[in-house]
């Protein structure tokens, strides 16, 4: 029978010549969904290879396939020459591989020594802490790391407890490092030092594979460079010989573009006006900036970024569920920056909102009460300050049915509903009217092909009707098969708005990672 | 997750299966299945009584029939349950009001001690008539409670200051609230050396059942908010606002949801319901202000129970109200005629909540058998399944 993974450390002698990491043919299906197809990657000892790819390509995946949170359906992996396979990532960590995650598993309320004796399998029960001094120590000066022991990790920056999590994989042995976007969270002087541990670990000959969305640092840091696009490896290249925009454009792909303004009206009048709007977080960091663009009644603005650039900042000021620090919005000439979610719905703002299972509708609750959830306070469902359950039935009825949403009944429990009907539920409800501004964040994520022409479908009919569309996405096909003009959000800034008939995808591309 | 594999069945063809025991969530439990397992976790509750009743050498049958027949079988002994089941149900309603929002009211105690005081407060120093005292102490009852509830509500809202920590403190202020004031500036005249305030006038006193303790007007308001809270819930936008906010704060705000005006009105509507209890007992049973442990005897916090075990319904509450009242009524029983130790009722109540909390699971997960094609079962390891137990697993090829 088959000796696990636990048995691969004491291989560490193997041929010297053999890559440290070869994935062969690897295939992981989802019900609906081929996430990884068939997917070669190989990375040699002293190598920073670059995952390359949008979101939802399956570079996550196909990095939970290697680290044993996933199984294969087909496909082999060797490491060190000889084929593994993980039950669990701590089979993968015995083995030598370790995961940076883009959101760090420390335990925020301890010690870095605590977070550090935590994840080795080797401490003693009476003071943990105490043996891992030396060998703390070791490691971090031969990297160049300077790390604070006695200090919490609640109290480290970004760039500290990344730190931390690099020195928890080297102190468990770890000679392929994974790091995913490790760069999201540092500062610029802070991705610095990363990229100078980055070579410590090149000249000990250990691997790293280097997800990332940034073309400028993929060049500077990698050897190498693998593109994934739709669960598919598109390209391997020397990082070298590549440049930014042939890497863009393998990233985003070529698709035959059809006549997105069938029948359409021509755009009319201007209904959303941002100007110069303004957005910081919680604790002042700039999420949006100068951001100003114009959505006329009748078109659909396509808003293209990489995750975590702003868009979900943008959608939530718009549909009041935060408020700008600074700007203008005016909605059909009417300044509605600030006022809150009931008022905007009441001004005819509809959402169809980025997690649709958490924010879009009530899991516990019916779906007929899911199918009324905004539009409660509103004649004929309200009557004063009653709910009115024989309109609440009738829409339901008559939304299930013009809808097609698949439920057992308008009084089953939302949470048993598919992804896809759950959606149509939001749709719906946040379409059924005839709304000013459509906001939609990722509206057909995670859908399968019926569901999402459904989406667009109700999306098109929309914009005809003359409403304002906003259309939030990651899918670039979406984008430019249903928007008008695309405009591209990085670090919070507008780096182009362009029109879609035409464009060039390597250029949304390049803007997209702030090259251009 | 699963438990180690049961048996292995022989290959089929070329596929090897195993089969195992798997806990999966449910979807959904319907209402049916809560009152079953809430039954059950009742029943398991009693029984681990009787063991402890064995401990003290009382036959467990015995006591129960007992207790049966002084509590349920007898007229005066049945008019205990439902009276101290009033003030079980005035606070566990509002309860269920409350922690259907995912407010979790801990103080309905203290609140029923200042809604007593405010009570009091208005029987020994107004000069209202008569026939208009009564109304105006229940209205100053509600009023205190609301009140005493509205400061943990306002620091959650504005400032995210946890409530179970500030209800809960809040009880012992209002403790000493009543000891000051009955020891202090109310003291009464009537009896020197007794720490309690003077006797209502007759015109508050709550009318009763017969010869009975019954304050049946209080009981009658009982089933009214009852009903009320039910109808609130289910009929009005408001309930409709409540529940989305308890089920899912992020819904509620994309639903937009005013958070602070929702949580002080049901909030209000919870701790003024306590408040009313308070009322009950200082002008219905004590007719005057009592040392806390009299008036009160842990009515807030058994409440609680009354709420969680009425799954939060106001409805249920009514029931549940009762076989709590039950307990404790049970506990004079076993004091005077089994010679128990009165603590008896309090390991009881801990017992049936300990039993509800410990069966809340069941109405989430539920267990199943399933057949694992072991090439496939690889594929699930770190997922639902807890993998493949060894020997089972892949194959390594090379």
């Amino acid at each position: 029978m088959l000796p696990y993974a636990r048995s691969v450390p004491d291989d560490r002698t193997t041929d010297p010549s053999l890559p440290l990491l070869q994935m062969t043919g690897v295939t992981k299906r989802y019900p609906g969904v081929v996430a990884n197809d068939a997917v070669d990657l190989a990375v040699a000892r002293g190598e920073v290879h670059a995952l390359l790819g949008e979101n939802g390509a399956g570079k996550s995946t196909l990095m939970h396939v290697l680290y044993g949170l996933q199984a294969p359906d087909a496909g082999t992996i060797r490491l060190r020459g000889h084929e593994i396979r993980f039950r669990s990532p701590r089979d993968a960590k015995a083995a030598g591989i370790g995961l940076v995650a883009q959101h760090f598993h420390l335990a925020r309320r301890h010690t870095v020594a605590e977070n550090l004796a935590l994840a080795l399998p080797d401490t003693p029960a009476l003071f943990p802490t105490r043996a891992l001094r030396g060998r703390v120590e070791a490691v971090a000066r031969r990297y160049g790391f300077e790390v604070r022991l006695e200090a919490r990790v609640a109290a480290l920056s970004p760039g500290e407890q990344q730190r931390v999590e690099i020195l928890k994989a080297l102190l468990q042995g770890a000679d392929l490092l994974i790091l995913d976007e490790p760069t999201s969270v540092l500062t610029p002087q802070e991705a610095e030092r990363l990229f100078e541990v980055l070579e410590v670990m090149k000249a000990e000959g250990k691997g790293v594979i280097l997800i990332s969305h940034k073309m400028d640092e993929v060049l500077r840091v990698a050897d190498r460079v693998t593109v994934l696009r739709a669960g598919r490896v598109v390209a391997t290249r020397d990082a070298a010989g590549a440049d930014a925009a042939d890497l863009a454009t393998l990233m985003v792909g070529r698709s035959v573009q059809r006549g997105r303004r069938e029948g359409a009206p021509v755009p009319g009048a201007v209904r959303l006006r941002i100007e110069e709007l303004r957005v910081e977080g919680e604790r002042g960091e700039v999420r949006l900036d100068e951001v100003g663009f114009e959505v006329r009644g009748g078109e659909i603005v396509g808003v293209a970024g990489v995750a975590g650039n702003g868009q979900a900042e943008l959608a939530q000021v718009l549909t009041g569920l935060r408020t700008p620090t600074a700007g203008r919005i005016r909605l059909d000439d009417r300044d509605v920056a600030g006022l809150n979610v009931r008022t905007l719905f009441d001004r005819g703002v509809v959402h169809i909102p980025e997690d649709r299972n958490a924010m879009g509708v009530v899991g516990s609750m019916q779906v007929a009460e899911n199918l009324v959830l905004r539009r409660h306070r509103q004649a004929p469902f309200a009557r004063g300050r009653l709910l009115d359950w024989r309109a609440v039935g009738q829409n339901a009825d008559d939304a299930i049915r013009e809808h097609r949403i698949a439920t057992p009944s308008r009084g089953a429990v939302t949470r048993t509903l598919s992804g896809g009907n759950v959606q149509k539920v939001i749709l719906a409800r946040e379409l059924g009217g005839r709304p000013g501004l459509v906001v939609a964040s990722h509206p057909s994520y995670g859908l399968d092909v019926a569901a999402t022409e459904d989406t667009h479908r109700l999306l098109r009919r929309q914009r005809d009707a003359g409403a304002a569309v906003l259309l939030v996405s990651e899918d670039l096909d979406e984008l430019l098969e249903l928007s008008d003009r695309i405009v591209v959000l990085f670090r919070g800034r507008v780096t182009g708005v362009l029109e879609a008939d035409g464009v060039d995808r390597g250029e949304i591309g390049l803007r997209m990672a702030g090259a251009a | 997750m699963s438990a180690p594999p049961v048996d292995a069945t022989p290959p089929q063809g070329d596929r090897v299966y195993r089969t195992a025991w798997r806990i999966e969530r449910r979807a959904h439990a319907g209402p049916l299945l809560a009152w079953g397992v809430s039954l059950g976790a009742v029943l398991v509750a009693m029984l681990l009584t009787g063991i402890l009743f064995a401990a003290f050498g009382v036959d467990p049958a015995e006591a129960l029939r007992r207790i049966v027949d002084r509590t349920l079988l007898d007229g005066r002994g049945f008019s205990e349950v439902v009276r101290r089941a009033i003030p079980l149900m005035l606070a566990g309603v509002g309860l269920t009001l409350a922690f259907r929002a995912r407010f979790w009211n801990i103080g309905a105690e203290g609140q029923l001690l200042v809604g007593a005081v405010a009570a009091s407060g208005v029987a020994l120093f107004s000069d209202l008539p008569g026939p208009l005292l009564l109304p105006a102490m229940f209205a100053a009852a509600f009023v205190a409670g609301a009140a005493w509830g509205l400061g943990p509500a306002l620091l959650k809202v504005r400032l995210g200051v946890n409530e179970i920590i500030t209800t809960l403190m809040l009880n012992y202020v209002a403790i000493y609230l009543v000891r000051w004031l009955i020891n202090g500036p109310w003291k009464g005249t009537s009896l020197s050396g007794f720490a309690y305030s003077d006797v209502f006038e007759q015109a508050a006193w709550i009318p009763t059942w017969g010869a009975t303790r019954l304050h049946w007007p209080t009981l009658a308001f009982a089933v009214l908010l009852a009903l009320l809270v039910a109808w609130l819930l289910g009929r009005t936008r408001f309930g409709f606002e409540v529940r989305m906010m308890g089920e899912s704060p992020e819904a509620a705000r994309y639903a937009g949801v005013d958070f602070f005006r929702t949580t002080v009105a049901l909030v209000a509507v919870s701790a003024g319901a306590a408040g009313l209890a308070g009322f009950g007992e200082a002008a219905g049973i004590h007719h005057r202000l009592v040392d806390p442990n009299s008036l009160s005897q842990g009515y807030g916090y058994t409440a609680i129970i009354v709420a969680l075990l009425a799954r939060r319904d106001p409805l249920a509450a009514l029931v549940t109200a009762l076989f709590l009242g039950w307990v404790q009524a049970s506990g004079d029983v076993m004091q005077v005629a089994l010679r128990l130790p009165s603590q008896i009722t309090g390991v009881t109540q801990g017992l049936v909540l300990l039993c509800i909390l410990a069966t809340e699971p069941l109405l989430r997960y539920r267990l199943t058998r399933v057949r694992i094609p072991v090439a496939a079962a690889s594929a699930q390891g770190g997922s639902a399944d807890g993998g493949p137990a060894s020997g089972a697993g892949g194959r390594e090829v090379g």
